[in-house]
């Protein structure tokens, strides 16, 4: 298939529908809705051979598609925001049932007041889940990772659900260009769908039932393992579609002009792009400066991060979120995983910025970095954690 | 003394109930003495067998049926959060009817509290989009599981923790919310007459699209009662008329036959009969006894005008 | 399609048992005991007992499982010729 052009949205549908889901349980918000319209389309014109239930709720729709996936069919949904908090208690129930869904996130900001613009506030908030969460920076990305998600989560390896961010209206609502697989070579791919078990009257099975505290922190426990193998099963499918498909990310983590680096700058999401311009023209300026872009926050890439960042200078890592009363979230799993594997740690900074949706662009990128790398040559350190407003 | 020929029951075959409940419920479950709901299970696994999948909320059945790595129920459950049963429900139906199977009965089970209250917008959402499986409430009415605390479908005046001086609200009739959605089959039954609700579940499985169930359950250690008379309790409160056991099909009502006989109100027993047996009525009134026979004309009078 | 590929970590899974809360037998105070010449072999007693402790035999009559039967006496109360009596426990 040809490059075709594609708003991030009508690209989650069209991967998912070439990943041939068969259930879709969906309720409407902004900005995710045209995934779902896009998919009631494919399927009443019977490109797309699947049942849609149009749930009356979030909370609902994860539910719904929960017992689809535990009958044994390939499911999916996709939120935002307050749909994703209404839900928030279906996310760790699927995890913890270990049963293979994926759900796409179109990051929007949390009310009040009503904010229909990008934050990763939302998914985010959802790091604790035992969900495998990934994060888009382009509509390629966004096709790619979600067909991925599905062989991601259905390896025996992993069962464990999984979650692809894109940016609202950044990427949910933009035109890019995309490349998309044939139908024949991405069945090959992928294959059909694998669960770890299924409840459809084969056998009597009891899922859930009370479990004494012994039971019960095994099985999370066990939860906690099948993270640590999704590494492994995360690297590998990448290298995968790579070799089918011809395009590899580099795995968890993009690494972008990271080989000479003596300065990294860590962040996630469409805002990376930016962030890659700012990259580069600091390079030409004679900073030596890598971007270090998170593909992947749970499992989180202890191993990966420590090597960049262990003969680091200095760090920035920029979230587009915040723990309130403590710091940013990508932030804190970068500097308490360095503590995995060492007691030193280079400067690393914390910079939170475009919450609301707020637009950094790449100047604002190149003269926060800058700024930082040149007092950092003076030797003064600056505060280590900042909000950055503009307005 | 009793005929020699009723001894010999080598010829006689043993009738559906209870032939078809042996080794639906599994003994040594976790449900409090006299419980009616391993009762309902019962006939929900004699009408059945283990093609099943009970989809259950929290409520009285999550912990009755045991804990794992043991199941007291002899099928499949699906254990969920607390508001969607219904939800969870509409998912398996469908993933099921994606898959071709067509074999395995899919039931939510759930108690009053998870559905007439925080299941009630998962219940409107499955029903109004007709999902192809059986909804049983089964009617405790209070929460039960975490301590008998008041639900919409407690009725008015009766104790509970969370009502100490009886609640002030009328019960909420979900049978007739059910109606309203205009789905295939509502019906109402009671664990004190389990070949009539035997009856239902038979009928609700020939229909296809979303049936409702109510289930009449009282609730020795909720209601305060011997446990021995759950059975007597729940013939009671069909005995006088409170509980209408129906059937709605077709677009009316099917009275069916054990509340035949009380159409004419003066073949009702009265309603003290019913009330005195409960501790959670010690404190009735005259005035609460007014309002509960008020309610029970009122509800006969809706039956009749929709026969 | 989907393939079942045993998941190999522990999962809350459960399958039928008998006994999953032990020997409900111990929470009796009061058991049934069936005089089997009065019963008439009516299953009403099968029939309603919440605990599938008691089975019908049409040879032998109502034979109550002592080991899980818990003695709440609902199958003397629905018993139609009083064949069940419920007897102090020891």
């Amino acid at each position: 298939m040809p490059k075709t052009v594609l708003t991030g949205n009508y690209t989650v549908a069209l991967a998912a529908k070439m990943a041939r889901v068969e259930v879709v349980a969906a309720y409407p918000i902004t900005p995710q809705t045209s995934i779902v319209e896009k998919l009631a389309d494919y399927i009443d014109r019977g490109e797309l051979d699947a049942i849609m239930i149009r749930v009356e709720s979030e909370h609902s729709a994860l539910a719904a598609t929960f017992g689809a996936a535990v009958a044994g069919a390939r499911a999916f949904t996709a939120t935002s925001s307050h749909g994703l908090l209404y839900m928030h208690e279906w996310v760790h129930w699927t995890s913890r049932a270990r049963i293979p869904v994926v759900m796409a996130i179109v990051t929007r900001a949390l009310a009040p007041p009503w904010n229909i613009w990008s934050d990763h506030q939302d998914i985010l908030g959802q790091r604790d889940t035992g969900w495998i969460i990934g994060f888009a920076m382009d509509n390629q990305e966004v096709f790619d990772m979600t067909v991925q998600a599905f062989k991601i989560s259905e390896d025996p390896r992993v069962y464990l659900p999984v979650m692809i961010g894109l940016d609202a209206f950044t990427l949910s609502h933009t035109s890019m260009p995309v490349d998309v697989p044939e139908q024949e070579e991405l069945d090959k791919w992928l294959g059909p769908r694998r669960q770890g078990y299924v409840i459809d009257g084969s056998e009597p099975l009891a899922l859930g039932n009370l479990a004494w505290p012994e039971d019960t922190e095994e099985f999370f426990m066990d939860l906690q393992r099948g993270m640590e193998e999704a590494k492994n099963v995360i690297r590998e499918v990448d290298e995968s579609y790579g070799r089918f498909f011809g395009r590899r990310y580099g795995g968890l983590i993009h690494r972008y002009r990271c080989g000479d680096a003596k300065y990294h700058v860590i962040a996630m999401g469409a805002w990376s792009g930016d962030l890659m311009e700012a990259v580069d023209m600091l390079r030409e300026d004679g900073y030596p400066v890598g971007l270090i872009r998170m593909r992947f926050i749970r499992p989180y890439p202890d191993r990966e991060m420590y090597e960049l960042l262990s003969g680091s200078k200095g760090a920035i890592v920029f979230d587009r979120a915040i723990s309130y009363g403590s710091l940013g979230p990508i932030y804190l799993d970068v500097v308490a995983n360095m503590a995995r594997y060492t007691r030193r740690l280079p400067y690393i900074r914390n910079i939170v910025a475009g919450i609301g949706g707020v637009n950094v662009t790449y100047s604002d990128f190149y003269k926060l970095v800058k700024e930082t790398i040149d007092d950092l040559e003076k030797g003064v350190e600056p505060s280590v954690f900042t909000w950055y407003h503009r307005r | 003394m009793v005929p020699p020929e009723v001894n010999h029951g080598m010829s006689r075959p043993i009738p559906p109930l209870p032939r078809l409940m042996r080794n639906t419920v599994l003994p040594g479950h976790a449900a409090c003495h006299g419980c009616p709901i391993t009762m309902g299970l019962k006939v929900v696994g004699a009408a059945f067998g283990n093609k099943v999948i009970l989809v259950v909320p929290a409520c009285c059945t999550s912990v009755v049926v045991g804990a794992y790595p043991g199941n007291a129920f002899n099928g499949s459950i699906v254990h969920v959060a607390f508001a969607s049963a219904a939800a969870v429900a509409s998912g398996i139906a469908e993933g099921l009817r994606k898959r071709g199977i067509k074999d395995v009965q899919v039931i939510a089970w759930a108690g009053d509290g998870g559905t007439a209250d925080i299941g009630m917008a998962s219940l409107s959402g499955a029903a109004e989009r007709n999902h192809d499986f059986i909804y049983i409430m089964y009617d405790n009415e209070a929460y039960m599981n975490t301590g008998i605390q008041r639900s919409s479908a407690t009725p008015q005046g009766a104790w509970t923790t969370t009502t100490p001086l009886g609640k002030r609200e009328p019960k909420k009739d979900v049978a007739r919310i059910m109606i309203a959605h205009g789905v295939p089959y509502v019906a109402t039954a009671s664990v004190g007459y389990p070949h009539d609700f035997y009856a239902k579940l038979k009928r609700a499985a020939s229909i296809r699209g979303f049936k409702f169930i109510y289930l009449h359950a009282p609730c020795p250690t909720g209601w305060r009662f011997d446990p021995a008379l759950t059975v007597k309790i729940a013939k009671l409160a069909v005995e006088t008329g409170l509980v209408v056991l129906y059937e709605y099909y077709d677009g009316h009502i099917h009275l069916s036959g054990p509340s035949r006989p009380y159409m004419d109100k003066s073949r009702r027993k009265p309603i003290m009969e019913y009330l005195r047996l409960q501790g959670r009525f010690k404190g009735v009134t005259e005035e609460h006894v007014k309002a509960i026979e008020k309610y029970v004309d009122e509800l006969w009078d809706w039956i009749k005008r929709h026969m | 399609m989907v393939e079942i590929v045993p998941i190999k970590y522990r999962v809350p899974i459960a399958r039928p048992k008998v006994g999953v809360a032990g020997k409900t037998g111990s929470w009796r105070w009061v058991k049934p005991v069936v005089d089997t010449s009065r019963c008439t072999r009516c299953f009403l007693c099968e029939i309603y007992c919440p605990d599938n402790t008691i089975t019908v035999d049409p040879e032998k009559g109502a034979i109550v499982d002592y080991e899980y039967c818990k003695g709440c006496g609902i199958c003397a109360n629905v018993c139609p010729v009083n064949a069940i009596e419920m007897v102090k426990e020891a």
